[in-house]
């Protein structure tokens, strides 16, 4: 074709490695800019800056263990945290999600469809992008502790049709020793509101448990933090 | 010319990693073979932590994409950019760094991932110390492709050496963004970002890993080797250069399709997927620029196995930048999103685009840089079509698995509640599952066809001397 020829300012840049560099460098910050920046500046994306119920509003002197099922979205426990950490250890994210969609299904199979609020404490987020599995956002309560015990060591046993990997090591090592503390410190310092006290009994809210221990106080508490109104739109 | 070039150009390096890209090419598949398998056989995990589906999964994507994609980008990258400019690498010795550099990140991801040592971000699960090592070596690798640029003989920088440089700055920005965190020891730390905001810095890197590394750094490859291979100009200088600015801008914008519905705001998946939409255009600009390339040399397809591949990735490469933006519509996303389709889709573009693309370009290097020819066509051949029917194979699979679960999951039966129990899904994907893995192993074999033959073809340039001609002879050119 006849159109083999640079003109112009294109042509410039053809010519100028850093003048090509300069504009690719500009040019390819816009759309994250556009779409990154608004997410920590408008009130709009967190729900709770319109209804503050979903977040827990810790009284001076209460612990963690204050908090009741649906007094709002609250900082993990220790154990909860550590289970949260071998959750992401062992990868449960690539096979589960953690967001159910405004969906009259998903609404029947899962619950109230989820709100960005509701993960504001979750540092990296858990949302996911597959479902081999199904999703996690509201498992909290919907099977006993003994059901999810049974199912992480051998879940054919109690799902035949399922294929996930069986979990049998988690009941036979113990969280007990691992670094709570440090792991509250570094939360607190991203922002979650853990307290002195959160932090000083950490550690010791480990003994004697094992890593299945701690898992199922995570799949337990998943999306029973906050109650949500099933008449009030959250989100458009 | 063979001397001449050999002399001039710093192929040594090239020659490391077109053959490492190989090796990881098939321990890539291989392990994504394996985890296909345990979906469809869970015993295969034998209830060893570190053979689970959850550890291993990360495993076959940071190989596939950092092992074999990254060595494929580090080994054609390094050669065009020499043979375009005219000059030799800016540093040998920076070339080596990023050479070991890298395959030292890539053995540490090979065991920190199975011992569960993970940022559990999908595609940037590598800890910390390794993200901090993959900053350094990226750079080092960017300055000297940059700087050989600045030293270049040629009036003119090169197209394909555009899109090399575009990857080279996003994927910057994108590593350092979404690898912020803070450390609590040397094996763990917690993304900087929560919730919302995590979520869509994460998919702004995942989405644009997939726009900058698989695709702009792969039409790179496609913008130097096709016209070599097929020993015919680029067709259109205009369209490339529309198709580059408007990847170039365009891209970065898709990465929020990946949450829709989801509790990102409305406006912004929104955005995303009419850019995706938009995206089209100029996806199908690369995709005719290397086709047309072709134009009146159709007949060297018959004969010219090398070129298969590259015209065959631009065919999956077309296919699955209209898949894309199809699947960013939210109509289509309610169903897609959270199924194999999804899975399917990523793979139409890594096995039928990416990797063609790529093995193409190998096979060249190979003899280009080893100054001998391939140990056998006719295994090329073979090659080809198993790539080819296991990569279909996979995709087929998973189209039909992954929108029969899209429907399973939304199916009411007469009575208006559910028809189907989320295990009944799984129960329904176990054929799909057993299909994809026959097709993962088809072009499993496919690529260790291909390791036996660039092995051979070495110990065949040693056993001749091409090489140790090359390097030696009186440069007469």
């Amino acid at each position: 074709m006849a159109d083999n020829q640079s003109t112009g300012f294109q042509e410039k840049m053809e010519k100028n490695v850093w003048l090509l560099l300069l504009i690719l460098a500009l040019a390819l910050t816009v759309g994250g800019i556009v779409e990154i920046v608004p997410l920590f500046t408008m009130k709009t994306t967190m729900e709770h800056n319109a209804a503050p119920e979903l977040v827990w509003q810790r009284q001076p002197g209460q612990t963690l263990h204050d908090h009741k099922p649906g007094d709002g979205v609250r900082p993990y426990t220790a154990l909860e945290l550590a289970g949260r950490d071998i959750y992401q250890r062992e990868g449960c994210y690539t096979c589960h999600s953690q967001m159910v969609r405004p969906f009259r299904d998903e609404k029947e199979r899962y619950g109230h469809y989820s709100l960005a609020s509701e993960s504001m404490y979750d540092h990296p987020f858990q949302w996911g992008s597959k479902r081999t599995g199904p999703d996690f956002a509201r498992l909290g309560g919907k099977y006993s502790d003994d059901w999810q015990r049974k199912h992480l060591r051998a879940p054919r046993s109690v799902v035949p049709e399922s294929v996930m990997p069986n979990y049998p090591w988690l009941k036979d090592s113990l969280v007990e020793g691992k670094d709570m503390a440090a792991r509250f410190k570094v939360m607190r310092l991203l922002g979650v509101p853990y307290t002195d006290e959160d932090i000083a009994s950490a550690n010791a809210e480990l003994a004697g448990k094992t890593e299945e221990d701690a898992m199922v106080a995570y799949l337990q508490v998943l999306g029973t933090m906050a109650k949500l109104d099933e008449n009030k739109v959250y989100r458009e | 010319m063979d001397a001449a070039a050999e002399q001039k150009y710093n192929f040594a390096v090239v020659r490391w990693f077109t053959v490492m890209a190989v090796v990881y090419l098939v321990v890539g598949a291989l392990v994504g073979v394996y985890i296909a398998a345990e979906l469809a056989w869970p015993f295969l995990n034998f209830d060893l932590p570190y053979i689970t589906f959850g550890r291993l999964r990360p495993l076959h994507t940071n190989a596939v994409i950092f092992a074999f994609g990254g060595c494929a980008l580090m080994a054609t990258s390094f050669y065009s950019v020499q043979r375009t400019c005219g000059v030799r690498l800016w540093s040998d010795k920076l070339a080596w760094f990023t050479f070991w550099g890298w395959n030292l990140i890539i053995v540490s991801a090979v065991i920190t991932l199975p011992l569960g040592i993970t940022t559990a971000k999908e595609y940037a699960e590598l800890e910390w110390p390794i993200d901090l090592a993959i900053a350094v070596v990226w750079l080092v690798y960017s300055f000297n492709f940059i700087m050989t640029l600045a030293t270049r003989k040629t009036s003119h920088i090169y197209v394909s050496n555009w899109f090399f440089l575009g990857m080279m700055v996003m994927i910057t920005y994108l590593h350092v963004v979404n690898s912020l965190a803070v450390p609590v020891d040397l094996f763990k730390s917690y993304s900087a970002f929560s919730g919302v905001q995590d979520a869509m810095i994460q998919w702004w890197y995942g989405h644009n890993a997939v726009g900058f590394y698989l695709t702009a750094g792969f039409l790179g490859i496609m913008y130097y080797f096709v016209p070599k291979q097929a020993g015919r100009p680029v067709y259109s200088y205009r369209l490339s250069v529309v198709h580059f600015w408007a990847l170039m801008f365009g891209y970065v914008w898709l990465g929020s399709h990946h949450l829709q519905y989801t509790a990102l705001p409305d406006w912004a998946g929104s955005l995303g997927a009419a850019v995706s939409l938009a995206m089209i255009i100029p996806s199908w600009g690369g995709a005719v620029n290397g086709m047309m390339t072709l134009s009146g040399a159709w007949d060297k397809l018959r004969t010219d196995y090398i070129l298969r591949f590259m015209i065959m990735s631009l065919a999956f490469y077309a296919m699955s930048t209209f898949e894309g933006p199809v699947m960013s519509l939210k109509t289509v996303n309610a169903l897609s999103h959270y199924t194999d389709w999804t899975v399917g889709h990523v793979h139409s573009g890594a096995l039928g685009w990416v990797a063609m693309v790529a093995i193409g370009a190998i096979y060249h290097l190979m003899m280009r840089t080893f100054h001998t020819e391939m140990w056998s066509m006719k295994l090329i051949n073979a090659h080809f079509w198993t790539a080819t029917i296991g990569a279909v194979i996979y995709i087929v699979a998973m189209w039909v698995s992954g929108i029969m679960q899209g429907l399973m999951w939304r199916a009411y039966d007469e009575y208006g509640t559910l028809a189907y129990t989320f295990a009944e899904s799984v129960e329904a994907m176990h054929p799909y599952y057993a299909m994809r893995t026959v097709g993962g192993a088809i072009f499993l074999l496919g690529a260790l066809m291909m390791l036996i033959n660039v092995l051979m073809t070495v110990a065949k340039a040693s056993s001749e001397g091409s090489l140790q001609q090359a390097r030696t002879a009186a440069a007469t050119a």
